[in-house]
């Protein structure tokens, strides 16, 4: 067996990729929808582009996506967690190491040579979109539920105040995923890793 | 057509090159490809088939409402000085087709599982202890606003019509010909009013003269306005924006 036959991503993993990836998909689509039923700042998104033919479709969307990413994430976490792929993957995470491949990123001499292992900046921003999804489901359980979660209620500052932090953290999600996208663009051997395992 | 023949063979040729893994990745993305264009073809033309499900997730999400439901969990209530002034007008029509009711032949009408069906008029209802609330009222369109209204806590009216209390829902028949319904816990809520006031004033017509329901753990079009008649009942009577496809529950 040779090294390039070793599977770097596991299947549970690349399925559970591509189902959050649908599951984001169909809410920050509905969630522009909903966004411009009362727009928070002085912007609409473009009709064309948004998903839900009315507001109550949009919402029927959203509050139906929201437990393929919620469920899809917890097993995300839980398998990552119990497999010890997440301590293996994403540390060590030293500031040296970060500092030495963002200058390299930046300089375009990063190199993705050794696949099974992400780099300083790669590991900072996957740990950054998981913590930014989190942000996502706990805000948006302001806005849907603030009755019902008094804590996390007055962690965001009331509800109003959720919906501009459940926004900002949909703008940060979109931020990495266009990076992200340039990136495996960037590196094609990658995307096939994430769809056949190697 | 010829075209297309040696468009083939070019690819036939290019595939026979690839190396094998590479060959077998292309005919699945082919597969995938295809794959999601039945898919969406589907959803195109089976746009009711998407719908249905959508809708019975929503009916999952009224049944993970109603146990998420803490009936001794207050919403905030705020100081005066945080009210929203004004309060915005909301309804399914415009400011001009707000109804007009007269106090001297109103009543309000009372059925279903009650063991007191007599009607009521206004000065008979504002005879019932009255209280008030400072809460934030949330649009499903995502915009609030902080008011204050005054009335009776439903559950002492509900008490008093000799409601049956262990009877799944209480349905609102409106002025404006709007209808919703509510579950029984949220009606015994302690912050669920029955209200005639606000701010102080008589429920000016565009807030719902002559009473509303006014429940700070539901969102805005849960909280009938110019109620007319109430009725307590087993079978779920939906509501004018539910049955379009609103979530039934509609909590906070
Ligand atoms: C078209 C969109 C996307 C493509 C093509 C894509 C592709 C990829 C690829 C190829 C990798 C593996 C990178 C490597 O091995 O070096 C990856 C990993 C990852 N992607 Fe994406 N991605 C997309 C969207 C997203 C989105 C929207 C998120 C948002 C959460 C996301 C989160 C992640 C995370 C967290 C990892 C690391 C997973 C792990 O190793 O545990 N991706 N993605």
């Amino acid at each position: 067996m040779n090294s390039d036959s070793k599977t770097i991503h596991p299947i549970w993993l690349r399925l559970n990729h591509w189902v959050n990836l649908l599951a984001l998909t169909i809410l920050v689509l509905s969630g522009w929808r909903i966004y411009n039923a009362a727009p928070i700042f002085a912007f609409s998104f473009p009709g064309q582009i948004v998903l839900g033919d009315w507001l109550g479709g949009a919402l029927l969307w959203h509050f139906a996506a929201m437990w393929l990413l919620f469920f899809n994430g917890l097993i995300y976490l839980f398998l990552n967690i119990v497999t010890g792929r997440f301590k293996t993957r994403f540390f060590p995470l030293r500031p040296r190491d970060l500092l030495h491949d963002f200058t390299a990123a930046l300089k375009g001499k990063l190199t993705h040579d050794t696949p099974s292992e992400y780099n300083a900046v790669q590991k900072l921003a996957y740990l950054f979109v998981i913590a930014d999804v989190i942000l996502l489901v706990l805000s948006g359980l302001v806005v849907w539920k603030s009755v019902q979660f008094p804590l996390l209620r007055d962690l965001m500052g009331d509800y109003d105040n959720a919906r501009i932090v459940h926004f900002c953290a949909m703008a940060a999600l979109l931020a990495f995923a266009a990076i992200h996208v340039v990136m495996v663009a960037l590196v094609p051997r990658t995307l096939l890793m994430m769809i056949r395992g190697r | 057509m010829k075209k297309d023949f040696d468009k083939a063979i070019v690819i036939q040729e290019a595939l026979k090159e690839l190396p094998s893994s590479a060959r077998r990745l292309f005919m699945k993305r082919a597969v995938t490809l295809g794959g999601l264009s039945l898919l969406s073809g589907c959803a195109v033309t089976d746009k009711d088939s998407a719908e249905r499900m959508l809708r019975k997730i929503s009916t999952l999400n009224d049944d993970f409402q109603a146990w998420l439901f803490d009936p001794n969990k207050l919403a905030p209530t705020y100081p005066e000085s945080m009210i929203t002034r004004p309060v915005p007008f909301n309804a399914f029509y415009d400011r001009d087709e707000i109804p007009e009711i007269d106090e001297s032949d109103f009543l309000l009408e009372v059925s279903g599982l009650v063991a007191d069906k007599h009607s009521w008029p206004l000065q008979e209802l504002y005879q019932l202890p009255q209280t008030d609330q400072v809460t934030r009222h949330i649009c499903v369109e995502g915009w609030s606003a902080i008011g204050k209204w005054g009335g009776v806590t439903f559950s002492t009216f509900l008490k008093r019509i000799g409601a049956d209390l262990t009877a799944k829902y209480v349905g609102f028949k409106c002025e404006d010909d709007y209808y919703t319904s509510i579950d029984m816990p949220t009606a015994l809520h302690a912050q669920t009013l029955l209200a005639f006031t606000y701010d102080g004033r008589i429920l000016p017509p565009e807030y719902g003269y002559p009473m509303k329901l006014r429940m700070p753990t539901k969102l805005g079009y849960k909280n009938p306005k110019h109620i007319a008649a109430i009725f307590v009942t087993n079978t779920n009577p939906g509501g004018y924006w539910e049955d379009k496809g609103y979530n039934w529950f509609g909590g906070i």
